[in-house]
């Protein structure tokens, strides 16, 4: 295990490194928005990550209601505190590009701001987990962390609508429309590179939570054993 | 054999037993009234609008003091449980877990509605409003927007006390949750103050968010009660 994890873990470094020279080096200079751009082989891969890593930690939230397993829920542990990172990363990456191109830092358009409230839904996640105490922590959090997930649909509706009634204060967005074979390239090869630098994560602070619990029984076992011996 | 009463008949002796004692104490709803009205003064000194502008934010005002009040009244919903143990008695008891949670939302629903009948004239007064579209409509979003935020309320209050630091807790995971509702309830709020746009979608979106949350509340609540 330690050594898969290891082959992994050097695999994901060279990786990183290869996206690093596709989206620096190789790619193409887009025309109108020069090197700044770049930054979108970073910005991307990190959203999708972390839509995916929240998709995650909703099935692990249902998966731990129905079976009560605690691999679940260190998987639902692992995939909102890593899936928060990335978003945090979208969230940072976009205010740098959006300066030089539209002006301003932010805006308050669809996915920016649908982007920020899943932010902030799973950050209360974590914090709940945080706050909460002893063995009602699963339940809890997955209870939240199910709530949170339903509402993402809601959240990109209710917004879509609000800004489409709002006047737009800026241009349009950068990437949608077409998008060149060559940047494709470098996109796909972040992608991957991040997808697994996530699932990196994602593996240490399960095993992590999984002998945080461990230990915990342990504990309290032992504190059980005293007791009887007294 | 006496058959077990209906989950309705739980639900609305549970109801009656929380309204006896709120009408005993009045612990919520005055709490409730005098910090929605302070949130009221405190707003109308940091914006001075005109009766035009006061059109286009009253919505917002209005509907952000009634979410902090709101907050105030829910932390207190469960705590009363806590108390002598009410909570674990519920908890061995054959009744059904939703009936208690739909009669702490009941409870609720009809404070911060209360709270509202009371709060709106104030805000009429304060802001000189006047609406321009159909007001009947505001009728219907207040209902809507109320079931939005006591149904999620109850629920997340019912966490919060499992945690340390139950009072901070509570906005804490409330709020980012109920983003929409409160979208949808300012925008439609102030889309028939001034007639500039109609309200349903708003209200379509608040009907769908009362009946997902409702639902998932019901039936995630059995867990929580229980959770050791």
């Amino acid at each position: 295990m330690k050594s898969l994890f290891k082959a992994f873990a050097v695999l994901t470094v060279l990786l990183l490194g290869y996206g690093f020279c596709q989206a620096m080096f190789i790619a193409p200079r887009e025309a109108t928005m020069g090197d700044v751009q770049r930054i979108f082989y970073y910005h991307l891969p990190s959203a999708w990550v972390a839509f995916l890593l929240f998709f995650v930690n909703f099935l692990a939230s249902v998966w731990y209601l129905i079976r009560r397993s605690t691999g679940a829920d260190a998987l639902a542990l692992a995939s909102a505190e890593v899936g928060v990172s990335f978003c945090t990363i979208v969230l940072l990456t976009g205010p740098i590009w959006a300066r030089p191109i539209w002006g301003i830092w932010w805006t308050w358009d669809a996915r920016l701001t649908s982007t920020l409230v899943l932010w902030l839904i799973y950050v209360s996640y974590l914090v709940l987990r945080h706050y909460a105490t002893g063995g009602q922590i699963p339940v809890l959090a997955s209870t939240l962390g199910i709530f949170g997930f339903i509402d993402v649909p809601i959240v990109y509706m209710a917004i879509r609508w609000f800004r489409t009634q709002h006047p737009q204060p800026v241009i349009g967005g950068g990437e949608g429309s077409g998008l060149a074979p060559a940047m494709w390239v470098a996109v796909l090869w972040n992608l991957a590179a991040f997808a697994m630098l996530a699932l990196m994560f994602v593996w240490v602070r399960y095993r992590q939570a999984i002998e945080e619990h461990a230990l915990e029984e342990a504990h309290a076992q032992a504190s059980l054993e005293a007791e009887e011996a007294q | 054999m006496t058959s077990a009463p209906s989950l309705w008949a739980i639900t609305r002796r549970s109801l009656v037993k929380d309204l006896r004692l709120e009408w005993r104490s009045k612990d919520a709803i005055n709490s409730m009234l005098f910090f929605a009205l302070l949130v009221v003064v405190i707003f109308s000194f940091g914006f001075d609008p005109t009766a035009e502008e006061s059109r286009k934010i009253a919505g917002g005002l209005l509907w952000v003091a009634i979410l902090f009040a709101t907050v105030v009244a829910l932390n207190q919903t469960w705590m009363r449980e806590l108390r002598n143990q009410v909570l674990d008695a519920y908890r061995l008891s054959p009744a059904p877990p939703q009936a208690l949670f739909l009669a702490k939302t009941l409870g609720n629903f009809m404070f911060v509605s209360i709270l509202e009948v009371l709060m709106v004239p104030l805000f009429v007064v304060f802001y000189n409003l006047r609406s321009v579209g159909p007001v009947w409509q505001l009728l219907v979003v207040a209902l809507l927007a109320t079931w939005a935020l006591v149904v999620n309320g109850t629920f997340f209050a019912a966490l919060s006390i499992r945690t340390r630091s139950r009072e901070i807790m509570l906005p804490l995971i409330l709020f980012p949750i109920s983003i929409p509702a409160l979208l949808a309830m300012v925008d439609a709020t102030t889309s028939i103050l001034t007639g500039d746009n109609p309200a349903t979608f708003w209200i379509r979106l608040l009907a769908v968010y009362d009946l997902v949350f409702t639902t998932v509340g019901l039936i995630l609540f059995e867990p929580v009660l229980n959770a050791e």
